[in-house]
């Protein structure tokens, strides 16, 4: 048995950087810790899975092992006994085998069952990670999503996890198989011949020196492969999307230029890194037999010499049997030795995707102190409040008093009010500047004002998406603070210019807010929406499952379903920011009139390019760089003939 | 498919034919190794011979450096072979992108495209690297150790026509039942990466509608899915090794019972036939035989799972333009007149209805020509058909006096310049991004049309100028910004006609009356057409055009739009008469 049995060979994922090429290795033994905490849960199982490799290396070393005895104890005497005339008994050989059938029985059947344990505990290790990821994800605060790009957060549930699953089901049985065999092999080795086993060891550090040289070539390389990828890949993506573009100005010729350079040093790179990987093999192998033939002369010489051998626990001559089994037992040494040094790679990559996974998970969720609950009310007899389980149509703010032990409770009108509010996305640099806002129950109020002047930072303070850095912001009369998040944003509605529909059908998208609206309720929004008319046109009507984000309806389309998605979560206070900017403007002016029907009753802020969408707003806002410089109804702004009047004639220019 | 990849390999022929021969090479020495092993056991250390050893020794080094040469030089060719293989893909596929014609575009998203130029050309080439490799030393590797087993001794090798059969039957069906349930697992991992995709780019509407938690569920939902796959694959692929090590601990007893008898009769001396030596080696090829079948097995699998993205890379070599230079190849655009015959046009051959819905209309060199409708009602489509970027389904269109299609496109491109509604901006100074209209304009050329598109002023006020770098995609400038640079780059090429396809919606009313001023006055011979949803931008042009549903409702100047044409006037008045308030 030259090699080793217990290669486990999966189909592993394409598209892997090469065998042998070595990332920068990084343990860092907090990473370590933590992704053993997550294996805890399955100590029993992993327990087992020891067990059942040592069983298994066990079953592998006794083969090679047996050689000795086969040849030494059996086959030798058997053939002198037959020289001298004594008929062989072959049923010493018949039990010893019969022995070993078992053993590897055993070690094949242990085999079969750690691969089987650890493909469970690899995956619910994996699925408990990702499931925590994401949660964790949707707990982070905006911020973190302006702050990472989408790629970047991809990359931690694709490559990150992947580097992972390769590491959890391949790499860990692999390298502690292998290293249970390196083990025992070598304790084998001493108990034939210290000498010889000295030699292997002196060998074993020319290959690993060896070894580690090529693979840091190799990784050399493969970093150089990953760069020019990614260069690449920009110079790819960004042509791409440009294609129209590079087709009107004919510049075919000039991007095929830039290209090919790009693609060459990638080719170049690709190559070495492969090439440096691709010849660790062979060259392992050679030193392999070149051991062999070294343990050989040796072993020769110091048998017919007679020079004397110390093994374990004895001192004499090397039999000529031992010689042999020694060389078998190197073959059986060297194998696993080149499988670990194969998995060191995709280890070390699996710790750097490990220590990405665990930024995120440590990233601060957003922080909610808030206590006041948005509950069902009823009122009673004399006009107080009650709350209540059914769905009355009124809520109201259930308000808890810590100090007195008392519970309030403030009917849900929808009055807001913004006094004196700062507001930095960083601490260093304010963009927002005493900004005083009172919209009342069922008011109408509009920002206008440039790209960067604060309109939709605005709106993202009312939902607590960003908190402020001073003054106040009142819900009925609740700070904002005291609101449990949730509860806040279940009573605002928003519409957002880049609508952001889910993949399902179209009647889960406009139940997105109010998972128990029925079908009629979503048809009557679709329909106030004027979305009614297209929805039916498509292929199944409500039924229709939009993929990619909605990729097939046109932008307005998917805005005005956008508005009919806020229409069912019905809430009192709603947010347009830009709700309308992508339909023209006689289609807005048919969904005007069920904009109105659904602005009506609510308070509403409204931030649009188009004055026409915001004039008949009861208060209309104009911002320039993060302060309200105007305030005011359409015909008091005009009349004042200031930046309104000045953007409404067209001789400012909005962005 | 095959045929379509071949075409790639080019440079990488000599290499990806060597690899193969060195890789058998290699595999014919490493299978002799054995039995110079068994040699030097039998007649050096067995007898005692020094000498022996010491022949066999250097033998077994010989053709060691032999198989290290032979491994190493084809794993350079292989990988020389696999990585040109991969850069004439990527190339033929870019090329082929840039003949792309917009119907092709519009077939494929850019997303798509890139993955397919990176990812999938990756896995196609450590497909190519392994059937260069691996596809030819496994069945070497299997024939020739069967090959010296039989020649060490050809009784005891029979074992190996019980085992082989027997390994290849079980992973045969291992891999029958575990490759539909990875297929399986892959698609569930694409709709993991949907869901997260999904909420990283809806993470405010998922955080408004205070809808976390269904987000997690849905989540947690796919992720169990993935783990009840993907464990249940890997535990029937986990029979691999155990069928493997029973294959091989069968074979071994085998050989090791039947073994010593015959080298008790034998007497283990060589020549009269089996040795202790021989029987060694037999074990050696034990492991080489089954090991090479279990190579096998894996290169199909990853063959099959590299086929689905071997397809996709295919698809995109297969694609064919469907618009190319006319016959006549007419490079001389006489002037911008313009002319609709009878033209429809729709976006799929199977589409119902008509985009474009019996055009027909005329218009005169040096005219402006507004275009005003609805969201959908086709005038985009209108004026893509001026600069064929897409062909007529019925009817024609000519520029010049001549049918587009007899142009030489570039010609007629270069001749009829337009202004996308989603225009791009590229990474580099603005300088190098106006020059794509003409790359060997001068700086003052620049200059000058950039000051007819009204953006001078604002470029002025950039640290650097001209020389300010353009972030990709154009993110450092405003919306109205990069509209006035993107109609600079058109003004450069000094076309006979001008496209604005709603070029000037972020810029305000007045810069945009001043740019259209500015064509009036510089390039009076030019045809304008300007798409636009505002009235002001169209109301002074020569002659208005009202499309609805695809079809020309009305065609005339502002004045007898406004007294004959409902939809104009109406548009009109709301978007007017808005300023003296009467609601």
């Amino acid at each position: 048995m030259s090699d080793n049995v217990n290669e486990s060979k999966q189909p592993k994922m394409p598209g892997r950087p090469p065998r042998g090429a070595r990332v920068p290795m990084k343990f860092d033994k907090k990473t370590i810790k933590r992704m053993l905490s997550y294996m805890k849960p399955f100590t029993p199982q992993l327990i087992l899975v020891v067990i059942c490799i040592l069983v298994t290396s066990g079953a592998s070393v006794a083969s090679s092992m047996f050689l000795k005895t086969l040849i030494d104890d059996f086959i030798m005497p058997l053939v002198e006994n037959n020289k001298n005339g004594i008929a062989p008994d072959y049923s010493g050989l018949f039990g010893a085998l019969f022995g070993m059938g078992v053993l590897f029985l055993a070690g094949a059947v242990s085999s079969l069952f750690y691969s089987r344990i650890m493909a469970t505990v690899s995956q619910g290790v994996l699925k408990r990670i990702r499931d925590e990821m994401f949660s964790h994800m949707q707990s982070l605060p905006i911020n973190y999503f302006d702050t990472h790009t989408h790629g970047d957060i991809m990359s931690f549930y694709t490559n990150d996890a992947d580097a992972m699953q390769q590491m959890l089901s391949q790499s860990i049985p692999q390298v502690l198989s292998s290293g249970i065999t390196i083990v025992a092999v070598f304790c084998s080795m001493l108990s034939l011949s210290v000498w010889l086993a000295l030699t292997v060891v002196v060998f074993l550090v020319g290959i690993m020196a060896i070894t580690a040289k090529i693979a840091g070539k190799s990784g050399k390389y493969f970093m150089a492969q990953q760069h020019s990828t990614a260069d690449l890949n920009g110079y790819i993506e960004e042509m791409i999307n440009g294609q129209r573009v590079v087709k009107i100005f004919c510049h075919e010729e000039k991007a095929k230029e830039a290209f090919n350079g790009k693609n060459s040093d990638l080719c170049e790179n690709i190559c070495k890194a492969n090439a440096y990987a691709n010849i660790l093999m062979p060259i392992n192998n050679c030193l392999g037999y070149f051991l062999y033939v070294v343990l050989a002369i040796i072993g020769g010489t110091l048998a017919i010499n007679g020079i004397p051998n110390v093994a374990c626990f004895t001192i004499n001559v090397l039999s000529l049997g031992s010689i042999a089994s020694f060389l078998q037992l190197s073959r059986s040494f060297i194998g696993p030795i080149g499988q670990v040094s194969q998995q060191l790679n995709s280890v070390a990559m699996a710790m750097a995707g490990a220590e990405r996974i665990f930024t995120l998970l440590d990233e601060q969720p957003e922080t909610d102190d808030g206590y006041v609950t948005l509950v069902n009310a009823k009122r009673g007899a004399n006009g107080e409040l009650t709350e209540t389980e059914e769905r009355t149509g009124l809520w109201a703010w259930k308000h808890p008093h810590t100090a007195d032990g008392s519970v309030t409770y403030t009917e849900l009108k929808g009055n807001v009010v913004l006094d004196d509010v700062d507001f930095g996305y960083v601490p260093e640099k304010i963009v927002l500047h005493n900004i005083d806002i009172y919209a009342e129950p069922g008011q109408k109020v509009a920002f206008v004002g440039a790209t960067g002047a604060g309109k939709t930072t605005i709106t993202n303070l009312i939902n607590r998406f960003y908190d402020i850095a001073d003054g106040k912001i009142r819900y009925d009369g609740i700070n904002i603070n005291k609101i449990k998040k949730d509860d806040l944003r279940r009573s605002l509605g928003v519409v957002l210019q880049d609508v952001n529909l889910f993949t399902g059908t179209v009647m889960d998208n406009l139940r997105y807010g109010k998972p128990n609206a029925t079908d009629e309720e979503c048809i009557a929004a679709a329909k106030l929406a004027n979305a009614d008319g297209f929805i039916r046109m498509l292929p199944d009507g409500y039924n229709t499952v939009l993929t990619g984000g909605g990729s097939g309806l046109s932008q307005g389309q998917r805005q005005l379903i956008s508005i009919a998605r806020a229409a069912v979560a019905d809430p009192p206070v709603m947010i347009l920011d830009e709700a309308t900017s992508s339909i023209d403007t006689r289609t807005e002016a048919i969904v005007q009139a069920g904009m109105d029907a659904l602005m009506k009753g609510r308070t509403v802020f409204v931030i649009a390019h188009r004055l026409s969408t915001v004039k008949n707003s009861d208060v209309i806002m104009v911002l320039e760089q993060g302060r309200i410089i105007e305030r005011g109804s359409h015909e008091k702004l005009i009349s004042e003939k200031g930046q309104y009047y000045r953007l409404y004639t067209g001789a400012f220019e909005l962005e | 498919m095959i045929k379509t990849l071949i075409k790639c390999v080019r440079d990488a022929k000599l290499t990806a034919i060597l690899t193969p021969i060195f890789v058998l090479a290699e595999s014919l020495i490493e299978v002799s190794i054995p039995t110079v092993m068994a040699d030097l056991i039998d007649n050096g250390i067995t007898v005692g011979n020094m000498d022996n050893v010491l022949k066999y020794g250097v033998i077994l080094i010989i053709q060691t450096l032999g198989a290290l040469f032979f491994g190493a030089t084809a794993g350079y060719t292989a990988s020389r072979a696999s990585s040109r293989f991969a850069r004439n893909l990527r190339q033929d596929m870019y090329y082929n992108i840039q003949q792309y014609s917009f119907s092709n575009i519009d077939k494929f998203s850019p997303a798509s495209l890139v993955t397919r130029l990176t990812t999938d050309v990756q896995r196609v080439q450590m497909a190519f690297q392994m059937i260069t490799r691996i596809s030819f030393r496994a069945p070497a590797m299997l024939v020739f150790a069967f090959i010296f087993a039989f020649r060490t001794d050809h009784k005891l090798s029979t074992v190996f026509l019980c085992a082989i059969p027997f390994l290849a039957v079980v992973l045969a069906i291992i891999m029958k039942l575990a490759f539909p349930m990875f297929e399986k697992t892959f698609t569930a991992y694409d709709d993991l990466n949907e869901v997260v995709e999904e909420n990283v780019h809806g993470i405010r509407v998922v955080k408004s509608f205070v809808q976390e938690k269904h987000e997690i569920n849905k989540f947690t939902g796919v992720s169990s899915r993935i783990y009840t796959l993907f464990s249940k694959a890997e535990k029937t692929v986990a029979f691999n090794n155990p069928a493997m090590q029973i294959s091989v601990y069968f074979c071994v007893i085998i050989i090791s019972w039947f073994g010593a008898h015959l080298i008790v009769e034998s007497g283990n001396i060589d020549g009269m036939g089996l040795t202790t030596g021989g029987l060694m080696s037999l074990f050696t090829y034990t492991m080489q035989i089954l090991m090479s079948l279990m190579m096998l097995s894996m290169i199909f699998v990853m063959m099959t799972m590299s086929k689905a993205s071997a397809d996709r890379v295919v698809e995109v070599l297969n694609e064919k333009s469907d618009i190319n230079d006319g016959e006549r190849n007419l490079t001389e655009v006489k002037d911008g007149s313009i002319e609709f015959k009878n033209v429809s046009f729709k976006y799929f051959k199977t589409a119902e209805s008509n985009a474009l819905d019996h055009i027909d209309l005329k218009i005169n060199s040096g005219e402006t020509i507004g275009i005003i409708g609805g969201t959908g009602s086709s005038k985009s489509t209108l004026v893509s058909m001026i600069p064929r970027l897409y062909d007529t389904s019925e009817g024609e269109v000519l520029v010049g006096g001549e049918n587009v299609r007899d142009y030489n496109i570039e010609a007629l491109r270069n001749n009829v310049a337009m202004v996308l509604q989603k225009n791009v901006l590229f990474s580099g100074s603005i300088y190098d991004n106006i020059r794509w209209g003409d790359e060997h304009a001068t700086d003052e050329e620049v200059q000058h049309v950039c000051k007819l598109a009204c953006a001078d002023d604002f470029i002025q006020t950039f640290p650097d100028k001209y020389d300010t770098y353009i972030e990709q995609g154009g993110t450092n400038v405003s919306g109205g910004q990069k509209q006035r640079l993107c109609i600079a780059r058109a003004l450069l090429k000094k076309p006979k006609i001008l496209i604005l396809d709603d070029s000037t919606s972020a810029v305000d009313t007045k810069t945009d009356a001043m740019i259209r001023k500015a064509f009036r006055d510089e390039i009076p011979n030019t045809t304008k057409i300007i798409i636009a949803q505002r009235v002001s931008s169209v109301c002074d042009a020569d002659k208005i055009i009202i499309l609805d549903n695809g079809k020309i409702v009305d065609f005339g100047n502002h004045d007898e739009l406004y007294a004959n044409s409902d939809i104009y006037r109406e548009i009109y008045d709301s978007q007017t008469k808005g300023a003296d308030n009467d609601e």
